[in-house]
């Protein structure tokens, strides 16, 4: 027997369920925080009953879900109704696999990190398809159909923007996205800079990709009511919130990643270097995060043809023409990577 | 090839959705995201008050009043005061008038705090409800203040008002309104220019002048499309005619002009408040606050306790209470959602042979169906939200 596999295949699996532990801990908080700056911005105190300062709010939250009865509408489909929200918590959980929260630390560090992640996350909006076609209800299939056409407009974009970044690096692989922005100008030569209106066109596309106001369309409280969770409750409901936010997580680590130079510190002197780039990777999460949060509490919500415009006719365009700028400039001030 | 029959597809929006507004049932007819037909069906809140009426005595039916359009319960109440005031010819003094006015505007301001902000959330905007809804608190501790309660207050009652105000309650209102308007500028920095809140209303909903007079519509709806059309100016009851203030009108009649007239009443209603307030408290603001016909309007606890009349006053009018001339009577007021009206017949008891109360909402919500026609879904909420329905005073 060969017992360096199986040594390997054990220090995977604990990797994961570390890194499946830790997300998910962060989640909780990150949950939390987004209830709390919501709650800021409208005058309110947030959840501040269970724990001190509400810091257990999202822990009672899941043991109420947890052993919750959950309902499954008799005309339904049963077993597709049920596999949805595990599809889209699965999916979005396994994207985390090849993200590295520092340096080396990736459960996979394979070459084709970025088109691994596109993958995944498309194929996210089968959950969100699934749960409305199998509910056998109208506003969960208006919310599905809604959804699968917004997810596919800007996952478009946001293919066009990835590209400009790995037009730079010259690597689809993450680890090799951060190196590359490893100067000794620091975060002045991080790409949201060289690349400022392509970061821009990532976020809201990341938005969009998430279903965050103001493009929550597929679960329009004012139109669909909860859209594709209309008949979701107890655990099924959960595991949809809880793919929802960790799909949020990787867009958060992605745009890190991309343009925020991952786990490198501001400045690469002293005081920053001092702290560890897991450090500098999940503040940069954090703060990437504070942005989703705000735009919650602060936009209207898009209509969907306004939404389809948005996505076809502005950032499509835009990006592309910046795929072919990008590459012009590379070729012709040779600033490219060199092979 | 075989032929197929495509049907559109029908969804029920409400009684219980959360952008309803209520118990409004919509049924709407959808192609895709277009709406082909809205369907408005009413009568889940009605609870008959008309004929309820009609078995209670003048001072006893003035309670409905509050009921029907909640959000801003005196504006009803005073309606049915000067139907009744009129049916008796009684006037009521000036201090009761100017009492009425201020909290008139108060229940004005009230309701368009909440429209607006709610016709924010119909478009997704979460935010200005709960900023809006800490200045409506504070209105309501003002109902309170004065009634004893916050929303069903029968305040106003035929022949003035039920009680005077304290003056430390007529200074704390003025004090009010000032930090006010910088809510309303701050509800205005989300609102007025967010590019997506003018992209979900601009051009949404428009009613062209022609239509809207042929609806019946009346408010803001009229004023939306550019008709500077406001019972407080153009027939002028109680004190209004010495107040100062402008009437906002729109150009489009969409839901976006409606939406900053609503912003800009506030405001004008502010100034009238303040004109009220300085009233009140100046040298010859003082006096009675109802009439002190002792046949209609009941002694004070005081006067009961050493005048033998007051206490025969006080007996009949709780028991029988007072009987109105016989006859007919039409009278309106500019309510926050358009022109309320009662109209009152007496046949000479005690009680009214009839009360036809005219709501400006259910004029409103029959325009859903041609309204909404070829919008998206999204708009339906919108323009139901730009409305200003409110199901208390639709269904009655």
């Amino acid at each position: 027997m060969n017992w360096d596999l199986v040594l390997d295949l054990a220090i995977m699996l604990g990797k994961s369920l570390l890194l499946l532990v830790c997300l998910l801990v962060f989640i909780a908080y990150i949950l939390l925080a987004d209830r709390k700056i919501w709650a800021a911005v409208q005058l309110r105190r947030g959840p501040n009953v269970v724990g001190p300062f509400g810091l257990f709010q999202s822990f009672a939250d899941l043991l109420k879900f947890a052993f919750k009865e959950p309902i499954i509408p008799s005309g339904s489909n049963k077993g597709v109704f049920l596999l949805a929200p595990l599809i889209s918590c699965f999916l979005s959980l396994g994207a985390w696999a090849v993200i590295p929260v520092a340096e080396g630390w990736a459960i996979a560090d394979i070459n084709v990190g970025v088109l691994y992640i596109l993958a995944i996350s498309s194929l996210g909006v089968y959950g969100v398809i699934m749960a409305g076609w199998a509910s056998n209800s109208k506003y969960p299939f208006m919310g599905a159909l809604r959804s699968a056409a917004q997810m596919v407009s800007y996952e478009v974009s946001i293919g066009f923007v990835i590209i400009t970044v790995l037009l730079c690096v010259g690597s689809l692989n993450l680890t090799a996205i951060v190196e590359a922005q490893n100067t000794s100008w620091g975060m002045l030569r991080w790409y949201w800079l060289p690349l400022f209106p392509m970061f821009i066109v990532f976020f809201i596309s990341a938005l969009a990709e998430t279903n965050r106001p103001p493009f929550d369309l597929p679960e329009a409280e004012s139109e669909l009511v909860a859209g594709f969770m209309v008949e979701y409750s107890s655990t099924p409901y959960l595991l949809f919130m809880l793919g929802e936010y960790v799909a949020i997580m990787t867009m958060c680590s992605l745009t890190t990643i991309l343009f925020l130079g991952g786990w490198l510190p501001p400045f690469p002197i002293a005081p920053f270097t001092w702290l560890p780039g897991v450090f500098w990777f999940a503040l940069k999460v954090c703060l990437v995060f504070f942005m989703f949060a705000m735009v919650k509490a602060f936009v209207p919500r898009y209509r969907y043809d306004q939404l389809m415009r948005l996505g076809w006719k502005v950032f499509l365009p835009l990006s592309l023409v910046s795929v072919v700028v990008v590459a012009f400039v590379l070729q012709v001030t040779g600033w490219g990577p060199v092979h | 090839m075989t032929e197929h029959n495509i049907r559109n597809f029908s969804i029920n929006f409400g009684p219980q959705h959360p952008a309803a507004h209520g118990v409004l049932r919509l049924v709407l007819e959808l192609d895709g995201e277009i709406v082909e037909r809205v369907d408005p069906h009413i009568g889940l809140l009605h609870r008959g008050t008309e004929k309820l009426i009609e078995a209670k005595t003048y001072l006893q039916a003035l309670p409905y009043f509050d009921r029907l359009d909640y959000v801003a319960p005196m504006n009803q109440e005073h309606a049915y005061s000067l139907a009744v005031e009129k049916l008796m010819g009684v006037t009521v003094p000036r201090r009761g008038q100017l009492i009425r006015v201020l909290y008139s505007e108060i229940g004005r301001i009230l309701s368009h705090i909440l429209n607006v902000t709610t016709q924010a959330m119909d478009v997704g905007a979460l935010t200005p409800p709960l900023w809006g809804f800490e200045e409506r608190e504070k209105l309501m501790i003002f109902y309170e203040r004065a009634c004893g309660a916050r929303m069903h207050a029968a305040y106003v009652r035929p022949g003035g008002v039920h009680q005077d105000l304290p003056v430390s309650l007529i200074h704390d209102i003025a004090e009010w309104c000032d930090p006010f308007l910088k809510v309303c500028d701050d509800l205005e920095t989300l609102l007025t220019d967010n590019r997506i809140f003018k992209q979900r209303n601009v051009d949404i909903g428009v009613v062209d002048l022609d239509t809207c007079w042929k609806w019946g519509f009346s408010g803001v709806m009229v004023r939306g499309s550019g008709a500077a059309w406001d019972l407080r100016k153009s027939q002028p009851y109680e004190c209004y005619e010495e107040m100062d203030f402008d009437i906002p009108i729109g150009k489009n009649g969409d839901c976006y002009d409606r939406y900053c007239i609503r912003m800009e009443e506030m405001r004008q209603s502010v100034r009238i408040m303040k004109q009220c307030c300085e009233k009140l408290l100046a040298a010859d603001g003082g006096g009675p606050v109802s009439s002190l016909d002792g046949k209609m309007v009941p002694p004070k606890r005081g006067e009961m306790k050493r005048s033998m009349e007051a206490l025969i006053h006080h007996f009949k009018l709780y028991t029988e209470g007072y009987k109105v001339p016989a006859g007919e009577v039409y009278a309106a007021v500019e309510a926050p959602k358009g022109e309320f009206g009662v109209y009152l017949v007496s046949d000479g008891t005690n009680k009214p042979y009839r009360c036809k109360i005219k709501a400006p909402g259910f004029a409103h919500l029959q325009a859903m169906d041609f309204m909404c026609r070829k919008h998206m879904l999204a708009d339906v909420s919108a323009i139901l939200g730009s409305l200003d329905i409110v199901f208390g005073e639709v269904d009655r």
